[in-house]
């Protein structure tokens, strides 16, 4: 966030960080490797053999300070607080990360015999039972590698179970208006088309227009609960009776799970399919954009459908022993192997450490930060929906557009203020939508800085607008050129000095 | 029940904070805030453990690691879609820096120019190594690179049948199986000897090297394909493309392949990354993230996603993919470890590889009851019919500390995928040879 020295002066290198191809010199190398300790064997013939492998030829201190610095250009949950609606950036804890590097663990091959990975294999079959138990479901997989992927497994499985029983009319997935764009993806993706349910003035699911849609054609219902308003729907067991009655099925997305840990289980409430994302509820960290997991976990009807592999446990003369198996009807491999397992552990440690209490101490803190900025910023934002919220709050920068502000601007100033911006526009439904979710990992303090710049910036919407609309101003870079970017697509080093 | 302090190292607020809290929102309770709940169903009796310190689930995890084999105390000969080799200590040193890994996907590029230009590098090694024209920001695996790849395949041609040799990984199968059903796309496996692409076939998938330790003959498939205005599709070992010519040389039209090898663990299947690149004319077919270079409002040179109509949080139901979170650090991971390795290192890297698991199948020829049963060149893994069950051999390995090859006997009678990295020494590949021969002897 500085500038460079030497700007004025002419010393200054050509703005951002000099590519690596760019850096690169014949002869350099960033990395050594032992000689050939066995006789050299005969190449193949030279028409299969490469000529030209244009890649980069940097030494090891310039690749480490390249990407340190790229590094420091990031905001994080590290360095920032970051508010950022349906995310759940909440902190992650920095031994995990050495648990998911122990020997033993991070180094075993995902196809060693079974009786060689005992240890790993009980570590997912626990990980399986503590997550049943939080969604309030039968049973679980693992393997799927991402909240998305989690959701393709759920559209599968909704498909498995109707053909299985001869169903085949059913080509309709309802999803309310309000949901992630995952959603309708993944039903397409699935082979569904998709009827979008509207949500009433108080930010249920219209009742009576998911009556008249629920039909003989409809294989399920995709919900997000809370909702992505930030809202529990108060009609949720008469939502799930509704989909069960015209033979449908209910699949709960779990992007928002944060705020139910220990509070309510979604089985209990009538959903039949849950995906939960180990990278927003069970604090592993994101990545800039994954690794993630996407685990799901079902009713027992639905249990023999489940994306390949499970963990299983069985008794060997007197021993428990653990293996994997796939389900007799399995929507099939969700990817190469067995899931993330780097990602599983993590998660299985922060189920382990929190335990039961810590979990629901967790989420009643998340919806107790996110009720605390609801009700120090109503006055200045336009709450569109006014009740009590969940984990995560939204609010509409409608008073503030008004004066030709909007929430885009609202966002970029935030990061004058070493802020992450909320989600922007979405959930679709609310106009310039700025969703918050603050996290229980979030002092109080922080929560007061954040109000307090909130409220700042909305005083500058009103006094000094300008100030908004060329903000960022203490950034590595302004405001960035996407139409350009979209335009002419520059989406790889080529060689300009040429 | 609580003390005067927070009670959870991860939980700031303390008792006063949220009594203090409580009173500007103006409850009296927090079960307040959960109203909406039905109250029969609040705060459920789960069966859960109770909660546990740092150092007491450390211990609990090592105790469990201790059940596990690796490489602490065995060498291994095993791959098959996954493979050890030497990762460089500043990959793990740069990727466990908290403002690369706790940061969200760069929707904010003002304050992700770190994430943005990282997966900008990711996309131009891909290129590089691929010789493609254009990548994306990866997918979850090799696997479901492969499976879209198979989808978008089907969406350029207006096709919806998929041809594969006989020669991919089964469990490659099974992933584009999952993914290309749905939408009534049919998978054929043709027999790598006799590979006829029909006139209606969207593509044709090969792996490079293929299942078996292989190399295909890339430009004979490339005819196949293309006399039929198929696809050419091929999965790729990235450290392979370190020796070999590339797909993007033999004019493929899609490139995928699993970047584990590139400075990932083997962290018992994941997360990896997978790679995806096609020709400039499919760009905006693609799935998955893709970061471009413009300039900001100063003319500063920056990243930031683009092409974003194609994605789901835009075109929704209609968007290429519903992939959104991925592998970004892991496609990091991959990208410093081909900085670090370079255009020398990795050749160097393929090398050892190649000259090794040629040097271990020529020991392992001249053990009585070993049979080499394929000519064809290959990388770095190969297969050997073994005298007895591969799973009796293997056990057998493991008494000696080996992990041995990857059973295989339902493609090969008796069959054994061995895998030769760098991390075999020469003391390893003798102590395999000399076991092998114990083995056999074992059995009889």
């Amino acid at each position: 966030m500085r500038q460079p020295p030497g700007e004025e002066s002419g010393l200054c290198r050509e703005s951002g960080l000099t590519l690596l191809m760019d850096q690169s010199r014949p002869g350099r190398v960033g990395a050594s490797l032992p000689e050939l300790d066995v006789p050299p064997q005969e190449l193949p013939p030279d028409d299969l053999l490469r000529r030209d492998l244009p890649l980069p030829e940097v030494s090891e201190p310039e690749v480490v300070r390249y990407f340190t610095r790229l590094s420091q250009m990031n905001f994080s949950v590290d360095t920032n607080f970051y508010p950022l609606g349906s995310c759940t950036m909440k902190y992650n804890p920095k031994w995990h990360d050495d648990v998911a590097a122990m020997p033993g663990m991070a180094d075993i091959h995902p196809l060693q015999p079974e009786e060689t990975v005992q240890g790993s294999l009980e570590l997912m079959y626990r990980l399986q039972r503590y997550i049943c138990e939080i969604a309030g479901l039968a049973e679980s997989s693992l393997s799927t590698l991402a909240g998305a992927q989690g959701e393709l497994a759920g559209v599968l499985m909704m498909r498995a179970y109707h053909l299985d029983r001869g169903d085949r009319q059913r080509k309709v997935i309802l999803i309310p208006d309000s949901a992630h764009g995952t959603n309708p993806a993944s039903a397409a993706m699935g082979g569904f088309s998709v009827v979008s349910i509207p949500s009433t003035a108080q930010g249920d699911m219209d009742l009576e227009a998911l009556s008249s849609a629920a039909s003989p054609e409809v294989a399920g219902l995709m919900i997000t609960l809370p909702s992505t308003l930030g809202l529990f729907d108060r009609h949720i067991r008469e939502i799930c009776q509704i989909v069960h009655r015209c033979g449908g099925l209910v699949y709960g997305d779990g992007a928002n799970m944060n705020a139910l840990l220990g509070k309510v289980t979604l089985g209990a409430l009538g959903f039949d399919i849950v995906h939960l994302n180990l990278h927003k509820t069970f604090s592993t960290p994101h990545g800039g954009g994954g690794p993630g997991a996407g685990p799901v976990c079902v009713a027992q009807h639905l249990a023999q459908f489940l994306p390949a592999p499970v963990v299983e446990e069985f008794r060997s003369t007197d021993e428990r022993c653990y293996r994997f198996a796939t389900p007799e009807q399995s929507i099939g491999l969700a990817g190469a192997f067995h899931g993330n397992f780097g990602v599983l552990l993590r998660a299985y440690c922060y189920i382990r450490s929190m335990g039961k209490a810590g979990l629901r101490q967790a989420s009643e803190d998340a919806v107790l930060n996110a009720n605390y900025l609801l009700s120090r910023l109503r006055d200045v934002y336009h709450l569109p929906y006014d009740r009590r919220c969940m984990h995560e709050v939204v609010f509409s920068a409608r008073n503030q557009k008004a004066g030709g502000v909007r929430a885009l601007d609202i966002a970029k100033r935030l990061l004058d203020f070493g802020i992450h911006p909320p989600t922007m526009y979405f959930p679709l439904t609310v106009e310039e939508a700025l969703m918050i979710e603050p996290t229980e990992t979030e002092s109080k303090e922080t929560l007061d800085y954040f109000i307090d710049v909130m409220r700042q910036v909305a005083k500058e919407a009103q006094e000094k607008p300008e100030v908004l609309k060329l903000a960022p101003h203490h950034t590595p870079v302004s405001r960035l050129d996407e139409a350009k970017a979209a335009r002419q697509p520059d989406l790889r080093w080529r060689n300009r000095k040429g | 029940m609580e003390g005067p302090g927070p009670s959870w190292p991860y939980l700031p607020n303390t008792p006063s904070d949220r009594q203090e809290m409580l009173r500007a929102i103006g409850v009296s309770s927090v079960e307040d805030l959960f109203a909406d709940i039905p109250d029969e169903l609040l705060n459920p009796a789960l069966q859960l453990p109770t909660p546990a310190a740092e150092l007491d689930v450390r211990r609990e995890v090592e105790a469990l690691a201790r059940q596990n084999a690796s490489p602490g105390g065995y060498s291994y000969f095993l791959g098959g879609g996954a493979y050890r080799h030497f990762i460089p200590s500043l990959v793990g040193r740069i990727t466990s820096r908290g403002e690369l890994a706790t940061c969200y996907t760069p929707y904010q590029p003002e304050v992700s120019q770190g994430t943005l230009q990282a997966t900008y590098e990711f996309q131009s090694l891909v290129c590089g190594l691929t010789a493609m024209d254009v990548a994306n920001a990866g997918m979850y695996d090799g696997a479901t690179a492969l499976a879209e790849a198979v989808l978008m395949a089907c969406r350029v041609t207006g096709r919806d049948r998929a041809i594969a040799l006989d020669t991919l990984s089964p469990r490659y199968k099974r992933v584009i199986e999952t993914y290309v059903r749905p939408q009534g796309i049919t998978v054929d496996m043709v027999p790598f000897t006799v590979p006829e692409v029909p006139d209606d076939a969207a593509c044709l998938v090969a792996q490079y090297p293929n299942f078996l330790g292989n190399i295909e003959d890339l430009a004979f498939l490339e005819r196949k394909a293309h006399e039929k205005k198929a696809l050419l599709v091929v999965s790729v070992d990235p450290i392979a493309l370190g020796l070999f010519k590339s797909p993007g040389e033999y004019a493929a039209d899609v490139v995928t392949g699993e970047c584990q090898p590139l400075g990932i663990g083997l962290s018992f299947g994941g997360p990896y990354v997978g790679l995806f690149a096609c020709r400039e004319r499919y760009v905006r077919q693609m799935p998955g993230r893709i970061v471009g270079r413009t300039t900001d409002s100063q003319g500063r040179t920056g990243y930031v996603l683009t092409l974003q109509t194609r994605e789901q949080h835009i075109r929704r139901e209609r968007a290429t993919s519903n992939i959104c979170t991925s592998e970004a650090l892991v496609a990091t991971s991959a990208a410093i470890y081909l900085a670090a390795l370079g255009r020398q290192g990795l050749r160097r890297v393929a090398e050892l590889c190649y000259h090794k698991a040629h040097y271990a199948a020529s020991l392992i020829r001249e053990v009585p009851g070993y049979k080499l049963p394929f000519q064809a060149p290959f990388f770095k893994e190969f297969i050997v019919q073994v005298p007895a069950p591969v799973k009796e051999i293997n056990r057998r390995l493991l008494d000696r500390k080996i992990i041995g090859g990857l059973d295989i006997s339902d493609l090969v009678p008796n069959g054994m995928l061995l895998c030769v990295t760098e991390m075999n020494t020469k003391e390893e590949i003798h102590a395999l040879r000399d076991a092998l021969a114990w083995a056999a002897r074992e059995a009889r």
